[in-house]
């Protein structure tokens, strides 16, 4: 039985071993190698992607798990040329260094400001992502950025 | 000038310059005739084409420091066109024939990353390339107007004259290429620089930010097959038998095939340890597949050994005299005729580099050529290594750059190119390699261990007389082909790190300590393992002295001066940019005025790679939980390329070192690594990290690479800090569960 859900928007089918991790599937399969390999264990966060609009870790999510489901990665953050405003954040405040942790970070970061749109000091520091590099202290600015950009958005 | 025939020109080139670049491209875009419309190589590191977009190539290893970036802006700055009309290309790792041996020579100069060498080393040349480019384009602009050369300006990416007349770089181009510029152009001086240190964004940015961005792993083509190994896990163990029926069950398994090591305490050249490969036509596959193997291995020498046993040997050792590194005076008189000696050990742990980007390899094999994709550091050995397990000439041997995820000094080995080679071999397929996490932190080539025995002489009047510094250290020399002339003590023993040469009777010794790993390097590999004793252990002198630590340290740091430094970023130390950098960090977090309640402050300074850092730190502990209320990096690396990049490599440096202080080691039990992946071996996250205040000082010196100066004071003054706020030193590394009550 094939596994059917949306991928970036488009109906996907997948019917090869259902406990493969999303995240191989991704960039195995489907050609979306924006989303990172970095433990398989779900610690680093590197494999972040949306299900559901919920920050999801692919490498610890079986194939099996995502009939019905909506799948969100990095390619498909953005509304074609227009960056989403954590993207956009994460490009004024030059966060990355290496920028493999990035995509992951910034999906995780989308989640959180989809759910919180003015997230505490506390709620950001919930974000567990690992970035070796320690761009840390911009990822935190560019939460704050975000956040204002997408208030803005949302005001009338 | 007069013109010259191109064959003519690549002639000249080719002898007067040391052969980097020009003569190659001129070849590749003739810039006459019906080809004038071609894009346009001025010199092997500007292309302009006729519309006149500008291209400038980046021959550096990306691995987060930034060179993508500031190696074009030293060539953009004397092409003087601004940034915005740049597009930066990676260029590939290339070679030329030579005629000398080993009959190859760098196209492009120095490609790899590591000792914080990139910006050093393309300061002269890379300039020059630009400042090249412009010559020639300003002298076809001068023919084409019978002018003086000297009179014409540039900037906008254009030539222009006093009278008005314009012409683009593109409307240049043709002719320029036809001309030859001189040896040596003269450069900007730096009041002139329009571009260097002004602060520019990551040129990779919104690729990154968008997931197009492209990594080693990320490489891949029509058919090809994912491989994973099974290695021994014991040092110089083997294999002594492989059931691999299940594996050959699981669907999409494709072959497994058995990857040959290094005998036991041979150099390692290519892999690092014997296995067994599982290939298939996805990850998950070869995962599913490895995990199905049964091999047997032979356990190797030190299939007993742990670290425990390991921190025993070494201090015995350091109870013993080890052998004199460095001798200043007589240490023994001064301690017989001095008031009191002094004296602490600190221990460091051995380290993994633990990349974002595990390492990897892909790799395509063909009777005529190889082609090769990887995150690497170290090009120059990946090219040497392809070249002695396939046979093809190195010439022969394609080697594309993408960006990596992380180095870190892991990727100065490239030990997981010759795996993939020695599988590709085998299948007979393009292949790519990819290691887990588990296998990452269980095969790296990991940070030596060691302790610091520290002993200070003081005079009745408080002054230090006498210093020794005796290190007991697995020896980072062992099994590394690139370390065979290299003295035991090459890596672990800093013999001229100040103290020496301020204080009278100094003495530095050294005791190896065995051990069955392959030690690597890890950034800033000798500072982070030893500036950790020195900054602490000043700090104890000074307290059991009652100086106040930024006065001691300005008194070991001594009057300014230069005095010569054998190890990497020498040949000299000028220890008032020391003292400078340390007084910058001492005056912005008020060293001098009251220290919160319940809070402390430590500070440190290091001289690293040529570059000079100082840390100063404000925390507190509640629960034993350090909490940073402030993190000072001031830095000094001469003159900056990009302000943007330095200041992330010093934040990110000092978090790197902070994360390390704080929680990360890897120890063995029974020859075997025990941490396993990411829960074992917990890197900082964003709650923890401090913002990181980092100040630069003014310099017009010729810069000093900084990917790696921010890490090792910052270790000590956190340590310094938490003795401050606490009472409790800490001497031996990491901080763990140490500050925990009874702790």
């Amino acid at each position: 039985m094939a596994v059917r859900f949306t991928l970036n928007g488009r109906d996907v089918a997948f019917d090869g071993d259902a406990s493969m991790p999303l995240l191989w599937y991704l960039r195995d399969y489907a050609g979306l190698a924006g989303t990172r390999f970095g433990c398989g264990v779900g610690a680093c966060g590197a494999c972040t992607v949306h299900i559901d609009e919920r920050a999801t870790r692919s490498c610890s999510r079986a194939m099996s798990t995502l009939d019905g489901r909506e799948v969100r990665t990095i390619e498909g953050l953005a509304q074609g040329e227009t960056l989403h405003p954590v993207q956009q954040a994460w490009l004024d405040e030059d966060v990355p260094q290496c920028g493999y942790c990035q995509a992951g970070q910034i999906m995780a970061a989308a989640a959180l400001l989809s759910r919180t749109p003015s997230p505490s000091d506390e709620e950001i520091n919930g974000l567990t992502n690992l970035c070796r590099c320690g761009t840390y202290p911009k990822i935190r600015k560019a939460l704050h950025r975000a956040a204002a950009l997408l208030r803005e958005e949302k005001a009338p | 000038m007069t013109s010259m025939d191109r064959r003519g020109f690549i002639r000249t080139s080719s002898t007067a310059l040391g052969g980097l670049w020009v003569g190659h491209y001129v070849r590749q875009y003739p810039a006459d005739g019906a080809a004038a419309l071609a894009p346009v190589q001025l010199t092997a590191f500007v292309r302009i084409d006729p519309a006149g977009s500008i291209v400038v190539g980046a021959r550096g290893c990306e691995i987060g420091q930034g060179v993508r970036t500031s190696l074009p802006m030293l060539v953009v700055e004397e092409l003087d066109v601004p940034w915005s009309m740049v597009r930066v290309e990676q260029l590939p790792y290339a070679l030329d024939a030579a005629p000398q041996p080993p009959g190859v020579r760098p196209r492009y100069g120095s490609q790899g990353a590591g000792g914080s060498t990139s910006i050093p080393d393309g300061w002269d040349d890379l300039r020059q390339a630009g400042a090249k480019a412009r010559w020639m384009l300003r002298e076809a602009a001068a023919r084409r107007w019978s002018s003086q050369a000297s009179v014409l300006k540039t900037g906008d990416g254009a030539v222009r004259h006093p009278d008005g007349r314009r012409a683009s770089y593109g409307e240049l181009a043709a002719d320029a290429a036809n001309i030859a510029p001189p040896d040596v152009v003269q450069l900007k001086t730096p009041s002139e620089f329009r571009l260097l240190g002004t602060r520019v964004p990551t040129v990779d940015a919104r690729d990154i930010v968008t997931g197009r961005a492209r990594y080693g792993i990320d490489a891949t083509t029509e058919g090809v097959l994912i491989a994973v190994i099974e290695r021994c896990p014991w040092f110089e163990g083997g294999i002594s038998s492989v059931d691999d029926s299940a594996t050959r069950r699981v669907a999409g398994v494709v072959d497994v095939v058995r990857i040959s090591g290094h005998a036991p305490g041979e150099d390692i050249r290519h892999n690092l340890a014997a296995g067994v490969a599982v290939v298939a036509r996805d990850t998950w596959s070869a995962i599913l597949g490895r995990r199905a193997l049964r091999v047997e291995w032979t356990r190797g020498p030190w299939a007993s050994d742990s670290t425990r046993a390991l921190q025993q040997r070494a201090a015995a050792q350091l109870q013993g005299t080890g052998t004199v590194v460095r001798q200043d005076g007589n240490f023994a008189e001064a301690a017989a005729s001095g008031a009191r000696t002094i004296e602490a050990q600190y221990t460091v742990p051995m380290l993994a580099h633990a990349p974002m980007e595990p390492p990897g390899c892909f790799v395509e094999l063909g009777p005529q050529r190889a082609r090769i994709v990887a995150s690497v550091q170290s090009p120059g050995d990946v090219s040497r290594i392809v070249a002695e397990l396939t046979g093809l000439p190195r010439l022969s041997i394609d080697i594309e750059l993408p960006r990596s995820g992380g180095g870190f000094g892991r990727r100065l080995r490239s030990d997981y190119v010759a795996e993939a080679v020695k599988i590709a071999q085998q299948v007979r397929r393009p292949v790519k390699l990819i290691w887990t996490r588990e296998d990452d932190l269980a095969h790296d080539f990991y940070r030596p261990f060691g302790m610091h025995g520290l002993s200070a002489v003081v005079d009745t009047s408080g002054r230090v007389t006498g210093w020794r510094h005796h290190v007991a250290a697995t020896p980072r020399p062992r099994r590394d082909p690139g370390m065979r002339e290299a003295p035991a003590w090459t890596g672990t023993c800093d013999p001229d790190a100040y103290p020496a040469g301020a204080v009278a009777n100094y003495e530095s010794r050294f005791s190896p300590v065995e051990f069955g790993m392959a030690p690597g390097w890890w950034r800033a590999p000798l500072h982070t393992f030893g500036a950790f004793a020195t900054e602490s252990f000043i700090d104890e002198v000074a307290t059991a002295t009652r100086r106040d630590p930024v006065a001691l340290r300005l008194d070991l740091i001594g009057a300014a001066r230069e005095q010569p430094y054998r190890d990497h970023g020498g040949p000299v130390f000028h220890s008032g940019r020391l003292a400078h950098v340390l007084q910058e960090a001492a005056r912005l977090i008020a060293w001098n005025s009251p220290t919160p309640a319940g809070r402390g402050r430590g500070i440190a300074c290091h001289f690293t790679f040529g570059g000079y850092a100082a840390h100063a730190l404000e925390v507190s502990v509640v629960n034993g939980s350090v909490r940073i209320h402030r993190c000072i990096c001031v830095a000094d690396v001469g003159q900056v390329v990009n302000l943007a990049g330095l200041e992330a490599q010093l934040s990110g440096g000092t978090i790197d070192g902070l994360s390390t202080a704080l929680r990360l080691e890897v120890t063995w039990a029974n020859g075997r690594v025990q941490q396993r992946n990411f829960p074992d071996y917990p890197l900082m996250r964003l709650r923890e990290a401090p913002d990181v205040e980092v100040h630069v000082v003014q310099s017009t010196r010729a810069p000093a690479g900084a990917g790696e100066m921010g890490i090792p004071s910052a270790l000590p003054a956190l340590t310094n800090a938490i003795h401050a706020a606490t009472g409790k030193r800490i001497r031996t590394l990491p901080i763990g569960d140490q500050l925990r009550t009874g702790g």
